[in-house]
């Protein structure tokens, strides 16, 4: 079946200029290799589309079952320059836990 | 040797809840308090505020901060750590040793720690062949050098450990890392030798914890923020430091927050890089060493941190003068609100064509419709109102002020139903670019002054 990211993963987002990362986590230690599995660099840049003008970068973090992403020139410049009403990328976390993934039902609380 | 430390975070960052840090002291038991003000913005800031005023060019409102704080720091025995000292640690330092003679406050020590500002010395290292080059880009400081308007080197813990050994109660620092100021009480109190690198480093990331404030302990919380009590007296993090490295991260009963496995997980993914190589001047660390558990209400240990040797280069951030921005806003009502606001983009478009105005970038948002998400977004359909955000980049500061000119007769002029406007014509404001670069730690020597209130 298919769901949100929101459903099974937290995140949050920051700037360092004109780079943005998120910090994807897992809610359940199970959903990490979901995780691991299906929001790949490419699908998250292809999730973006022309938001991110340059590549997208993941790393691994199986302690904490997190993967962090770096999205390259996603914010306008970053810093005083950029003309963005979310300068730094706050809000990029929730835009990433809208992606559609597949999921085992069975991994998951009918109440999702 | 103390068994632990309590070391608790006064502010996130210059201008956080003002009445945060003096909580901190009041509400529990705590032997330090780590305070961050400073931005990269912040410093060219406070640059030109020297270059106006020589006795200027730290954290103003830190001042009338101390004025509460500092008897109850006296009274608690709590000793305070703040890279408050901007580009001028010794003249925040005198102001502060002012107040407590005022005060009648007697056998305290204040030091400034400094050193770091380098931009006095940019030349000679200029033409000593340290080009300065641009991390990001590669291109060489010259490049930009005419308008540069701050050079920091960004210390870690050593020059407050100093200031610490001396008996130091209120340090006072400048560019120094947010992980620094917190890293440095634990090598001072269990006497961690510089290459004991595991437990630099979990000092490292009881910094990284500190570092945002409350956003370790329920602030921006987005796995439960409606779980998080009393948000307007969050209370903010509390790093319990162990001698062999082990963190317990907490907060004071009697305030609000939340600290747990998942507000700790968030923020130490806060602004990270590659989590294996996390650069420090006194560490480098493995983010993906961490372990964290939750060994009680609102208490999680952290533990099993690795570390590796530091680098032979400190960062050092430079800030530089690169044109203007300035954007407007206009909000459009239902109907067709979208529509208003696409139309408003067009004419204002058409405008800056007609007038010859030219731009590095012009930007268009439509705030409550695109935003924050853009197109990962589905579309709205029928929004009640729109905020039509347009903004403009440029190095000719005429063009940017025609373009202000521009926003506010739309009301008059354009679609209808709009509002929004009661602030006037937007501003122009100077874009202070960041230049980030590597420099040998040979080339820059920390300084120290140590003071005493008699």
């Amino acid at each position: 079946m298919k769901i949100q990211l929101i459903k099974i993963a937290h995140a949050r987002s920051g700037d360092k200029g004109d780079t943005a990362n998120i910090g994807l986590i897992a809610l359940r230690p199970e959903y990490y290799e979901v995780l691991k599995e299906q929001v790949t660099a490419e699908i998250v840049k292809k999730h973006f589309g022309n938001m991110v003008k340059g590549e997208v970068v993941r790393y691994e973090m199986p302690n904490i079952c997190a993967l962090n992403f770096l999205l390259h020139n996603v914010l306008g410049g970053g810093g005083t320059m950029t003309l963005k009403h979310d300068a730094q990328g706050k809000t990029l976390s929730t835009a990433l836990l809208r992606m559609e993934i597949e999921i085992n039902p069975a991994l998951i609380d009918k109440d999702l | 040797m103390k068994k632990c430390i309590r070391i608790a975070s006064g502010q996130g960052y210059w201008g956080d809840r003002f009445d945060a840090p003096i909580d901190q002291v009041k509400e529990g038991p705590i032997d330090y308090l780590v305070m961050d003000y400073l931005a990269e913005v912040t410093m060219s800031i406070m640059q030109k505020q020297k270059a106006r005023d020589p006795n200027a060019g730290y954290a103003r409102d830190f001042i009338p901060l101390m004025r509460q704080l500092l008897p109850l720091l006296v009274e608690k025995k709590v000793t305070l750590i703040t890279n408050a000292g901007g580009v001028n640690p010794v003249g925040c330092m005198i102001a502060i040793r002012e107040m407590a003679e005022k005060m009648g406050l007697s056998g305290l020590k204040i030091a400034a720690a400094y050193g770091d500002d380098i931009l006095s010395q940019l030349d000679t290292l200029l033409h000593s062949g340290n080009a300065l080059k641009n991390m990001d880009t590669g291109e060489p400081l010259q490049k930009v050098r005419s308008r540069v308007s701050s050079a920091n080197v960004y210390f870690g813990a050593i020059p407050v450990l100093e200031a610490l050994q001396r008996g130091a109660q209120i340090i006072i620092t400048g560019r120094v890392t947010d992980t620094g100021i917190t890293l440095a009480p634990m090598i001072h109190e269990f006497g961690w030798s510089p290459d004991q690198w595991d437990l630099l480093a979990a000092g490292v990331i009881g910094g990284h914890i500190l570092e945002c404030g409350a956003q370790a302990s329920g602030g921006n919380f987005l796995a439960g923020w409606k779980d998080v009590l009393n948000m307007h007296r969050i209370g903010f993090p509390i790093v319990e430091a162990y001698p062999d490295g082990h963190l317990v991260v907490t907060k004071h009963e009697t305030l609000g927050g939340l600290v747990n496995e998942q507000t700790i997980k968030e923020q130490l993914v806060y602004e990270l890089g590659d989590p294996r190589e996390y650069i420090t001047p006194d560490v480098t660390v493995d983010f993906t060493s961490i372990q964290l558990q939750q060994e009680g209400e609102n208490r999680v240990r952290v533990f099993g941190v690795k570390g590796s040797p530091a680098t032979d280069l400190y960062k050092v951030s430079i800030s530089y003068s690169d044109g203007y921005t300035c954007v407007g806003h206009l909000t459009y009502a239902w109907p067709e609100a979208l529509l208003k606001a696409q139309k408003a983009d067009e004419i204002i478009r058409q405008r800056l064509q007609y007038l010859k105005l030219e731009f590095d970038e012009i930007y268009t948002e439509f705030l409550g419709y695109n935003a924050c998400h853009g197109e990962t977004a589905p579309p709205i359909t029928d929004p009640n109102e729109v905020i039509f955000q347009i903004g403009v980049r440029g190095h000719n500061e005429r063009a940017l002020r025609l373009f202000a000119n521009e926003i506010v007769p739309l009301v008059l002029t354009g679609p209808p139903t709009v509002t929004g406007f009661g602030g006037g014509r937007p501003r122009v404001r100077e874009v202070i670019a960041y230049w980030p670069a590597l420099l040998s730690k040979e080339m820059v020597t920390h300084k120290l002054l140590v003071i005493d209130v008699i």
